[in-house]
């Protein structure tokens, strides 16, 4: 038999599995991560060695901006059956004699952190576009009057009874408005705090006790 | 990858009528693009979860001069003071306002590795190195334990210590957030066993007019 001579050729690795299989995991990914909610106010939180994580659901946010500007978040709950942030809505416009559409109650529900009167909240949640929104964020008010931020915690812990509480303030913040609203909390029976951070390990060993 | 290939039609051994015009799209860079894409999603969703602190602070009386309190032994109270330009000042002992001649001097000190935190080592030696021993068994396996078992034991190692100072962390107005978190943190790295965020009275307030700068 004649040696069947074959013409050198580079090698051809078809790739067309791979791409689609990238395109399938990209398609993954991108459809079940979701974007973190539009934060009010830019903050960078201190660091700190702790690496334990916060609760994904029953959890409120209380935000301080660096210039002391409060924010506030709740999330909805474990499930789709318990709306908090519709309850807790609800219960606010009965303490300021407000009142507020099934409409806006279903588009609250649906919003993240946010900070201002409650005179102001009505038409911020009606509002559509962000830049218009985003005016509207000048912080809860704490005065001695009226610590508008003391109703909505008290409010939200009545609304769900095992949320925990966690701080995200930035780290130039000024102590003494971080110390006035844990006073707040303490004073609404939470001693508990979760503090959010982020991690920058940092450890010590036995060899940098000096002698 | 992908060819795309005309073929001329009437292709004869030997002699070739025309060229023949194959045109293949060298997909390599894609694959690369969708390789870098798929990373940074993978990353990025392990990061979104942010980390926190937890603390937790006593219940507030109402009594000040509380009769429950236990009495703090003079020498393991360690005071640290917070004030502005993340500076650290502490004293042993307390500042009792009616005895002025025995006033404990303040220390300046910062948050570097050799500020509060070499002092701190020095006088929580013992529980630390007991606590550094014992991870360091589980980390070489010589102990071999749940991970809530280890906190547990180590909790325990905290209450029983009657040796490690007691701390009182006091910021006055001047303070920063951050500072008060990184004094917390280096609690948690020397392992201190008790420590308590309160007040400054208005004598360690005089005390921080007149410390060294």
């Amino acid at each position: 038999m004649p040696k069947i001579k074959q013409p050198a050729r580079s090698p051809h690795i078809d790739m067309t599995p791979m791409v689609d299989l990238f395109s399938l995991l990209l398609t993954f990914f991108m459809l079940t991560t979701s974007f973190r909610p539009q934060e009010a106010a830019p903050i960078e939180t201190p660091s700190s060695v702790s690496e334990k994580q916060a609760p994904d659901n029953d959890i409120m946010t209380i935000y301080i901006a660096k210039d002391g500007k409060v924010f506030f978040n709740i999330d909805n709950g474990r499930d789709t059956s318990t709306h908090f942030r519709e309850k807790l809505l609800q219960k606010m416009a009965e303490q300021y004699k407000l009142t507020f559409t099934p409409k806006e109650l279903d588009k609250f529900s649906k919003m993240a952190g946010f900070g201002m009167p409650i005179k102001n909240l009505k038409a911020w949640i009606n509002a559509t576009e962000p830049k218009v929104r985003d005016k509207f964020q000048e912080g809860i008010p704490m005065d001695s009057i009226d610590n508008q931020l003391a109703w909505w915690v008290r409010m939200a812990r009545l609304t769900n009874l095992s949320a925990e509480v966690a701080i995200k303030g930035d780290a130039e913040t000024d102590y003494t408005k971080v110390k006035k609203i844990m006073d707040l909390l303490q004073d609404n029976k939470v001693n508990k705090f979760n503090l959010v951070t982020n991690l920058q390990k940092d450890e010590a060993s036995v060899k940098d006790i000096p002698k | 990858m992908g060819e795309i290939i005309v073929e001329e039609k009437g292709k004869k051994g030997g002699k070739r009528h025309a060229k023949k015009h194959s045109t293949r799209i060298d997909m390599t860079p894609m694959v690369d693009l969708m390789c870098l894409l798929i990373t940074f999603f993978m990353l990025t969703t392990a990061f979104s979860k942010p980390k926190v602190m937890v603390i937790t602070m006593p219940e507030k009386t109402d009594d000040p001069a509380d009769k429950n309190r236990p009495e703090i032994p003079k020498n393991r109270t360690l005071n640290i003071l917070l004030t502005e330009g993340h500076k650290v000042y502490y004293y042993i002992g307390i500042a009792d306002p009616k005895k002025p001649k025995e006033m404990p001097q303040l220390v300046k000190t910062n948050f570097s590795k050799d500020g509060i935190r070499k002092f701190l080592l020095i006088k929580n030696k013992d529980l630390f190195t007991k606590i550094a021993e014992y991870r360091d068994k589980r980390i070489t396996g010589k102990t071999v334990v749940a991970d809530t078992t280890a906190d547990n034991a180590i909790k325990k190692m905290k209450k029983e210590d009657q040796k490690g100072p007691i701390v009182l962390i006091k910021a006055d107005e001047k303070a920063k957030y951050k500072d008060m978190v990184d004094i917390i943190d280096e609690m948690a790295i020397c392992n201190i066993a008790s420590y308590a965020v309160v007040d400054p009275s208005p004598t360690e307030l005089e005390m921080l007019k007149t410390a060294p700068k």
